[in-house]
């Protein structure tokens, strides 16, 4: 296993591309902390951040995850191109000729999709313990660490769109193509959850039973939005009249749809691998 | 008996409606440089991508170092080269053979080593996308080498080189063969594979049209380059000799194959006796070209 990510940890550090975004990936991840600082006044509106309580324990696990997640585009071209580069130059074959069988050759592409999900997983957990103690207003221990299954969320989320991404890879080749693909696939994921929601199905629960199952909507659904969990905008929206019964938890169930969907990426992967003649 | 390195058996290919390997079989045994010769399209690199696992076969057997071990472990006691060198254009020469060194479980010793045979010390820590093809086919048998390999396997190893090109890595390779490295090289160029094979394969359309020794091949057939004042008078009792096979002419010359080995004086006292003295007499082997060309015809 070790020797399966140096190798491919090799491919990528000595690719300029890659490191260029792999380290501004982690960089604009820790601009998330900069969020505290935006202080905006209006006449006499303040909105200041830091106050609102995005960075209280627990809920901070919550906003750090959802908006860490955004960026995951950075490695998601990362990943894509060191599938599609193999291809393009023609080493897919050479490491098969040199010794790597097919199956260690996608292995080692899987291990790494799973190293950079942990690294930024606990990038994110470490980042979010600092600003939670610098600026939440309970830090008592049980607070802090409950809560935590957005972090096994977040991590499971990155595993399973990283995969798509791996897939892609393999399938299209071509690393621009494969990230038109997971954008006309995000399109058509769309189209179909608007159907299936206002036409179809208009008056009942059925389309979104249906829609989980999509793997860029299996993935979404981990982690939902926490904006109006925010106390700030609850108040709002009582205000208007909204009451929001939102669940906002992290579902076994999406995390094991999630899990299988990057389990049959990674198999096809190597299915089409294994078939192909190159 | 040497030990066998390589045994095909029965192989095929197809893709869709082409027959690319048709029922291939041999045996590569240790020590032996072997050469495959065939037009291109003969099936000579599909029958290597598939022993080299990145073809998949249709049919048939083929078995590395007698079946001891698994393909892909076996490959890495193999150095080949296919086609055109494929590296990482964004690493150095020598990062490019470190990475192969960490494919194949074994440490970065022999790197220096192996750049040295190829000639390309100097260069090692230039990236690859700046190398000429020359320097890149010579990296691409570095990195063939770097495991002290079984076998060597090259496929069109002068495809595209200039003269210096091709004269610095033919002498690589007879350096390697010197030192007793078993050498499987698939070529269309003939002379290259007769200068330094002992054993050809001929394939055309998928099938093998000859194996064994490259003397075998040119043993089979010797004739004779005759010139007399009256060619039409010698061809006329030429063919009344029991012993030949074929007679023709061509630029003023007649050239007459026997159907076995047969003595040039012995042919200069049949003619002296039937009244013919030749101006010209020259026992000629056929070249591997022109057997290969004889071979492969229609």
């Amino acid at each position: 296993m070790k020797r399966l990510l140096a190798i491919e940890l090799q491919k990528i550090w000595k690719n300029r591309a890659s490191r260029v975004l792999t380290i501004s990936y982690f960089v604009i991840l820790s601009f998330i902390a900069l969020i505290a600082s935006i202080n905006i006044k209006i006449g006499n509106f303040q909105l200041h951040f830091a106050e609102m309580g995005i960075f209280n324990f627990p809920f901070i696990w919550h906003f750090n995850t959802y908006i860490a997640a955004i960026l995951k585009f950075f490695l998601a071209i990362v990943i894509v191109s060191m599938m599609a580069n193999e291809y393009s130059y023609g080493t897919l074959k050479q490491n098969l000729i040199d010794g790597m069988s097919k199956k260690e050759f996608v292995l080692s592409k899987f291990l790494t999709v799973v190293l950079f999900a942990f690294v930024s997983t606990v990038f994110v957990f470490i980042m979010s313990l600092i600003l939670g103690f610098s600026f939440s207003s309970y830090t008592e221990l049980g607070i802090v660490f409950s809560e935590m299954d957005y972090l096994l969320g977040y991590f499971v989320k990155l595993v399973g769109f990283f995969s798509f991404c791996l897939f892609l890879g393999v399938l299209v080749k071509r690393s621009a193509f494969a990230i038109g693909f997971l954008f006309v696939w995000n399109i058509i994921e769309g189209i179909a959850n608007g159907l299936l929601t206002f036409k179809i199905f208009p008056k009942s629960d059925t389309a979104s039973q249906i829609t989980q199952f999509f793997p860029l909507e299996s993935m979404s659904n981990l982690i939902v939005e926490p904006f109006t969990r925010l106390s700030v905008i609850k108040n709002i929206q009582t205000a208007v009249g909204e009451t929001n019964m939102k669940d906002y938890s992290v579902h076994f169930s999406s995390i094991l749809i999630v899990l299988i969907w990057s389990g049959l990426f990674v198999f096809l992967s190597y299915k089409i691998i294994k078939k192909r003649d190159l | 008996m040497e030990s066998t390195i390589l045994s095909i058996k029965n192989l095929h290919k197809r893709y869709g409606k082409i027959h690319a390997v048709n029922n291939v079989s041999l045996e590569i045994h240790k020590g032996n440089v072997y050469g495959i010769l065939g037009p291109n399209g003969s099936g000579k690199s599909t029958t290597l991508g598939i022993v080299l696992n990145v073809v998949n076969k249709t049919s048939g057997e083929y078995s590395w170092f007698e079946g001891t071990l698994q393909t892909h472990e076996a490959l890495k006691k193999v150095g080949a080269i296919i086609e055109r060198p494929n590296f990482y254009p964004y690493m150095t020469a020598k990062e490019n053979l470190e990475l192969v060194c960490k494919i194949k479980n074994i440490d970065y010793s022999k790197v220096n080593e192996k750049l040295e045979i190829v000639g390309l010390v100097d260069r090692k820590d230039s990236k690859f996308k700046t190398f000429s093809l020359g320097m890149k086919q010579r990296l691409a048998i570095a990195s063939a080498l770097l495991n002290d390999p079984e076998i060597l396997i090259l496929d069109e190893p002068t495809n595209g080189l200039d003269p210096q090109g091709i004269h610095q890595i033919r002498d690589i390779i007879r350096l390697i063969a010197s030192q007793g490295t078993t050498i499987l090289l698939a070529s269309h160029l003939l002379d290259e594979v007769e200068k330094v094979c002992s054993h050809v394969l001929v394939l055309r359309f998928g099938e093998v049209l000859y194996c064994g020794s490259v003397d075998g091949m040119s043993n089979k057939a010797g004739f004779f380059e005759l010139q007399a004042d009256s060619n039409s008078k010698l061809i006329e009792i030429l063919k009344n000799h029991p012993e030949v096979e074929k007679v023709s002419e061509a630029e003023g010359k007649v050239i007459v194959h026997f159907k076995t080995q047969f003595e040039a004086s012995l042919l200069n006292r049949y003619l002296a006796e039937k009244g013919i003295y030749l101006n010209h007499l020259v026992y000629k082997k056929m070249s591997l070209e022109e057997q290969f060309l004889e071979l492969t015809k229609n």
